[in-house]
C-alpha cells in the first residue's frame, strides 16, 4: 500500500508553525537567560566556603541532572500546586526549563572559573585591582571563551527540549503540531514538517553561534 | 472513586521500572551495534560513507527525540506497516541511540593518536586488523565515560514513550498521580526511583573520566 502524502492539507496552517517555531525559540532563550543566572549563583555556591551551601547546590545539580525532564515538568505542573504554587502551563515550561538549564549551567560555568589560573588572580590583585575589576577585566573574556562552546550547545538542546513542554500543553511548536494533527489527521506529515523546523532552527543557531565565536573568541591564546 | 496512596500505588509505580530498564538496555545494546557501524562509516577514508553517517548523527542531534518517536510511530503506520507502541518506541530510541553512540565513538576513535593508525599500517595491517587490534581497544578506554555518561541520557530519555502512551517508570506515576488525586507524591516517587537508577551510572561516568584522565 502506498502512502499518499499530503502536504497540501497543512498549507492554510503555516502562519501556525511559524508562531510555534518563535514561541520555541523565545522558551529556549527565556530558559536559557533564567538558567545562566540561577548557573552563576549555583556555580558560586559550589566553590563557597559554607559546606552547607555547597552541599545543596550539589543536590540541585545533581536531582536536575540525572532526572528526566518530563518528570520535572510535571512535577512542577501537577505537583506543586498541592503546595500552594499554581503555574500557567506555559510559566510552569519557563520555570521547569529555567531550572533544568540551570543545573547543566553551573557545571560548565564552574568549570569555567575553575579554568582560570590562580596566577591571574594574584597578578589582578598585585596590580591593585579590586576583586571586581579582577573579575571583569581579566576572568571574565578567557572564562566565557572556555565556557562558550559548552553554553550555546546547551542553548541548542534546550531548543530542543521544548518540545516536551507540550505534554502539558503549553504552546510551542510540538504542541502546535498536535492541535493541527487533531483537526487535519495528517499526523505523519505534520511531524515531517516540526521536525524540519527544528532540524531548521537548530542549524541556523549552531551557524549564528560559531560565527560569532569567530568574531569574539577566536584570539590567540599563546 | 479516588484512591488512597498506599505502599500499593507505590508499588505499582515501581512496577514501571522494569519496562525503562527493558526499553533502555534494548536501545542501548541495538543502538551500540548499529552506532559502531555509524562510527566506522563516519571514520572510514570513503569520503561519500563519511558525508552519510554525519548527515545521519546531525539529523537526530538536531531534532527533539519526541519528533523521533512521533516520526516512527506515526511514520510506520503510513508505510503499511502496523506495530505496536513497544515496537514503535524501541524502534524510535535505537535510531536516536545510534546516532549519539556512533558519534561519542566517532571521537574517540579520532582522539588515538594518528600515528598509531600509520604505524600499523606501515606494519602490513588491513584495515580490519588495524581497527580491531590497535585502534579500537584504545578507543574503547576513551570511550568509557561519555558511553555511560549518554546511558543515564537514555533512561531519562525512555521516559518520553510516555508521551505516546507506552507504560514504563513515567506513565505508571501518571496513572497513579491521576487515580489517587496525589500528583506531588507520585512525581516526586518517580523521580526518586530515576535517581536511583541514573546517579550511580553517573557516578560511575564521572569516576571514569577521572582516572583516565589521571593515567594520561
Amino acid at each position: 500500500m502506498a502512502y499518499q502524502f499530503n502536504f497540501a492539507a497543512l498549507e492554510p496552517y503555516w502562519t501556525q508553525f511559524v508562531r510555534g517555531c518563535w514561541l520555541t525559540i523565545l522558551l529556549a532563550t527565556l530558559a536559557i537567560m533564567v538558567g545562566l543566572m540561577i548557573g552563576i549563583v549555583v556555580a558560586l555556591a559550589r566553590r563557597s566556603q559554607i559546606k552547607a551551601l555547597d552541599f545543596v547546590a550539589v543536590c540541585y545539580i545533581e536531582l536536575i541532572r540525572n532526572t528526566p525532564f518530563l518528570v520535572q515538568v510535571f512535577f512542577i505542573y501537577f505537583g506543586l500546586p498541592a503546595l500552594g504554587l499554581s503555574f500557567s502551563p506555559w510559566s510552569a515550561a519557563v520555570l521547569a526549563l529555567s531550572v533544568n538549564c540551570g543545573a547543566f549551567a553551573a557545571e560548565v560555568i564552574r568549570g569555567g572559573i575553575d579554568a582560570i589560573p590562580r596566577g591571574q588572580y594574584e597578578a589582578g590583585r598585585a596590580l591593585g585591582l579590586k576583586p571586581l575589576q579582577i573579575f571583569r577585566y581579566i576572568v571574565l573574556k578567557p572564562a566565557l571563551r572556555i565556557i562558550y562552546p559548552a553554553l550555546s550547545g546547551q542553548f541548542i538542546l534546550a531548543l530542543l527540549t521544548t518540545s516536551i513542554v507540550s505534554s502539558i500543553s503549553a504552546e510551542e511548536l510540538t504542541a502546535i503540531a498536535q492541535s493541527i494533527d487533531t483537526l487535519t489527521f495528517r499526523s505523519f506529515e505534520i511531524y515531517i514538517v516540526a521536525t524540519l523546523l527544528y532540524l531548521t532552527m537548530a542549524m541556523l543557531f549552531a551557524t549564528i553561534f560559531k560565527a560569532i565565536d569567530r568574531a569574539y573568541f577566536s584570539y590567540p591564546v599563546r | 472513586m479516588i484512591r488512597q496512596f498506599g505502599l500499593n500505588e507505590a508499588l505499582f509505580i515501581l512496577s514501571g521500572i522494569q519496562a525503562t530498564i527493558a526499553l533502555s538496555l534494548i536501545a542501548f545494546v541495538g543502538g551500540g551495534i548499529f552506532g559502531l557501524l555509524i562510527a566506522l562509516l563516519r571514520t572510514a577514508e570513503n569520503k561519500i560513507a563519511g558525508r552519510l553517517a554525519a548527515a545521519y548523527i546531525d539529523f537526530f542531534q538536531g531534532t527533539p527525540l519526541l519528533m523521533q518517536l512521533f516520526l516512527v510511530f506515526y511514520g510506520l503506520p503510513a508505510f503499511g506497516i502496523q506495530v505496536n507502541q513497544w515496537v514503535a518506541v524501541t524502534i524510535g530510541l535505537t535510531l536516536h541511540a545510534s546516532a549519539f553512540l556512533g558519534e561519542i565513538w566517532r571521537g574517540s576513535i579520532q582522539a588515538v593518536p594518528l600515528g598509531q593508525m600509520e604505524a600499523s599500517r606501515a606494519l602490513g595491517l588491513h584495515y580490519k586488523d588495524r581497527l580491531v587490534s590497535v585502534i579500537l581497544p584504545q578507543a574503547f578506554r576513551l570511550s568509557i565515560a561519555p558511553t555511560v555518561g549518554f546511558l543515564v541520557q537514555l533512561i531519562k530519555g525512555t521516559s518520553l514513550a510516555a508521551i505516546i502512551g507506552f507504560v514504563e517508570l513515567s506513565r505508571s506515576a501518571q496513572i497513579i498521580a491521576s487515580t489517587t488525586y496525589k500528583p506531588l507524591l507520585a512525581y516526586g516517587l518517580v523521580a526518586i526511583f530515576y535517581f536511583i537508577l541514573c546517579f550511580p551510572l553517573s557516578r560511575l561516568s564521572a569516576m571514569a573520566e577521572r582516572r583516565l584522565s589521571v593515567s594520561r
